[in-house]
């Protein structure tokens, strides 16, 4: 018992990091119909600017966490502006393939930059194991839980109570129609970039901060598991994204902990493949009908 | 497509063709088989891992190799038959790619026409390797690709043209299941092992047939992994004596310092693959605690006998790059020692002479112990086991 409790909470832990991953990608799908690639990297300039930041400035976690948000949500817009925004009227196709691109980009040349080797990341706050009733949860699990539980609810609220996410909305149902009753398109994707990758960079200094190792190319794996949790949940619904990020997290660690590890990336993918095949909308998408 | 870029295309191709050929045929032009070299320069390539997911090896290893050219540069070169000559060294990337090291090797073989090519630092780029240095009759040492099969045909003869500077997988794992049995006396054992690389499968492969003890959990990771707590917590469930995890520092740090924070206090044994300086900065000092691994370079044992090649490295690699000598450096070291020492003792640097060079190597005093090569072209050399106790080496063992 105490081993399952155990594991629920592994679960929800690593859940957490997708879901926060997994809510940028389905944002950006859901008005732009673009599967953002680059994504998972953006995750990785949150971490690597959080691993500078604590170390020559010694800034504290919050600091640290917001600075890491505020990176993110620019390099975001940035990658918008010069690579996707060139593309707006062009085949879908050539936009993903420009995603795929800067996501090579920023992994190689990050790696040119810093050069590939692991580096441990500055613990800013000493870890602390709590024992309840034989179940470890340790400090840092909760704060990542947390951080990512008011991230997740405030996210909702930006984008159901403020101008700017009814912006949001209107743009994802018919860009040309909101541009009609006034809403400044460019503005809102760029907008909506920010937010998703400020997200995506908050995930990059817990992770830091959980594992306590960075590197170029750790934005990759994880990139492409929230992708999964964002089809699973439902690509372009934010409680869906969530929903399939603590899924994808519990899946994985559910097949590891009954002694099958060498399969736990392979259950991910089956998951990808048996969604797209049954059920292509996802657990929360919406289920339109495409009129012709 | 126009008319116009289809007859470029053609022209093109055949243009290609006529450059491979042209590479042909200068590897089998100059007088016999292999290469020679020019009157005042002995031209060594590196074929190693710059860039990609094995950079880290790479890198370090490059500094080992550069350490070493530089040093043997200020004595005066290599003794070619009386004749001194220097050491030039030509470094390529292989971006840790299979087809990049192949035509790598191709290049520093066929055009550039180097004695001998050092590298790659793994088993699955050293392979890629051997087909094309083969052709040109110019040998490769590389100075860690462990895998059994690496110096090794198909058929099971040895390859003539590949050479290693380290110890093979089996031969760790043996020797770390031994320790376990005797020096541990752990009764259950859990394996842990990388399976996306030769290394991690070959060890942990060599480890259960050897252990006489019980293996109560045997799983998997892969290289990139993060999140280990599901498969320690349930090691932890089993009541082990000890873990087996045969892998990279980069994973195994984060498995160590996860396994320590949910408080299993087990003994972690390792490979060679985890004997990294960058390790301990991952898991911790205060959590690496009750760590063993089987390493060719204990500087430990080193710091004994100040007197010692590896003490004199230890010492030059710090001037040098102010860090502690990595494993891979000091193995990369010894195989640009090795190339040296083969075209000493054939008084000749003729790619053919160096690798029967190579083959004769006997009782080599390098960084990482007295080498003899077998006849597998597998040196024989001492095995260390080193304990780290809060992130410093505490006691290390001599393994028969």
């Amino acid at each position: 018992m105490q081993t399952v409790l155990q594991q629920i909470i592994n679960a929800l832990s690593l859940g957490s990091i997708y879901a926060l991953l997994a809510l940028g990608y389905s944002m950006v799908y859901g008005i732009i119909n673009l599967i953002n690639f680059a994504h998972g990297d953006i995750y990785m300039l949150g971490a690597f600017f959080a691993y500078y930041v604590i170390n020559v400035w010694h800034f504290n976690f919050i600091t640290a966490l917001l600075s890491a948000m505020i990176i993110g949500a620019v390099s975001g817009v940035v990658i918008e502006y010069f690579a996707y925004r060139p593309l707006r009227k062009s085949p879908r196709i050539a936009v993903l393939i420009t995603a795929i691109g800067v996501s090579f980009l920023l992994e190689n040349g990050m790696s040119y930059f810093v050069g590939s080797n692991a580096r441990s990341f500055p613990q800013v706050i000493e870890q602390v194991n709590y024992n309840i009733g034989g179940v470890q949860i340790s400090n840092v699990q909760i704060l990542i839980l947390v951080t990512a539980l008011i991230l997740m609810v405030s996210l909702q609220l930006i984008i159901q109570k403020t101008k700017m996410g009814r912006a949001m909305r209107a743009v994802s149902v018919d860009p040309a129609a909101a541009e009609l009753v006034g809403v400044n398109v460019n503005h809102t994707i760029s907008f909506t970039f920010a937010l998703g990758s400020a997200l995506a960079g908050a995930a990059g200094i817990l992770i830091g901060m959980y594992y306590n190792q960075i590197d170029p190319l750790m934005g990759m794996t994880p990139g492409i598991k929230a992708f999964v949790a964002a089809v699973l949940g439902g690509i372009g619904s934010v409680p869906g994204a969530s929903l399939g990020g603590f899924l994808i997290g519990i899946l994985e660690t559910f097949f590891q902990s009954i002694g099958l590890s060498a399969y736990k990336d392979a259950v991910v993918y089956l998951v990808l493949i048996v969604i797209l095949l049954f059920l292509p909308a996802g657990i929360f998408g919406k289920n339109t009908k495409e009129k012709v | 497509m126009s008319k116009f870029s289809k007859r470029m295309l053609r022209v093109l191709t055949l243009g290609m063709a006529g450059l491979a050929l042209a590479g042909c045929s200068v590897a089998k032009s100059g007088g016999g088989k292999g290469t020679h070299q020019d009157k005042d320069t002995v031209k060594v390539g590196i074929n190693i891992e710059l860039s990609g997911t094995a950079a880290g090896y790479g890198s370090a290893e490059k500094q080992g190799i550069v350490l070493a050219a530089s040093e043997i540069n200020k004595a005066g070169g290599i003794n070619v038959n009386g004749h001194k000559k220097k050491l030039k060294l030509l470094i390529r990337d292989n971006k840790s790619s299979i087809a990049t090291s192949a035509s790598v090797a191709a290049q520093l073989a066929t055009k550039d026409r180097v004695a001998a090519v050092v590298g790659p630092a793994t088993t699955n780029c050293g392979t890629a390797e051997i087909p094309n240095v083969t052709k040109a009759s110019v040998p490769c040492v590389s100075p860690s690709a462990t895998d059994p099969n690496y110096t090794r045909q198909k058929n099971g003869k040895v390859q003539p043209y590949a050479f290693r500077a380290c110890f093979q997988d089996t031969f760790q794992g043996k020797s770390a299941a031994k320790f376990v049995d005797k020096k541990l006396k752990a009764k259950r054992v859990a394996v842990y092992a990388d399976n996306s690389s030769d290394y991690g499968t070959g060890l942990a492969k060599a480890f259960k047939e050897t252990y006489k003890g019980k293996i109560v959990d045997s799983q998997t990771y892969s290289a990139g992994d993060k999140d280990f707590n599901a498969v320690l917590t349930s090691f932890k469930s089993k009541k082990i004596d000890a873990i087996y995890v045969p892998g990279y520092y980069t994973e195994l740090g984060l498995i160590i310092k996860q396994a320590r924070q949910m408080g299993i206090k087990a003994p972690i044994v390792g490979g060679d693959g985890m004997c990294d300086p960058k390790l301990v900065q991952i898991v911790g000092a205060k959590n690496a605690t009750n760590i063993y691994y089987t390493t060719p370079f204990s500087t430990n044992v080193a710091a004994k006998n100040p007197d010692s090649k590896a003490a004199k490295f230890i010492k030059a690699y710090r001037a040098r790059y102010h860090s502690e000598a990595p494993t891979f450096s000091a193995l990369a070291y010894d195989a640009v020692y090795l190339v040296k020492a083969a075209i000493e003792q054939q008084k000749s640097d003729d790619s053919v002479k160096v690798a029967a060079g190579l083959a004769k190597i006997k009782d080599f005093d390098g960084v990482t112990g007295r080498i003899t090569m077998d006849k597998f072209h597998n040196p024989e050399m001492p095995i260390a086991i080193e304990k780290l106790t809060n992130g410093k080496v505490s006691d290390s063992f001599r393994v028969e």
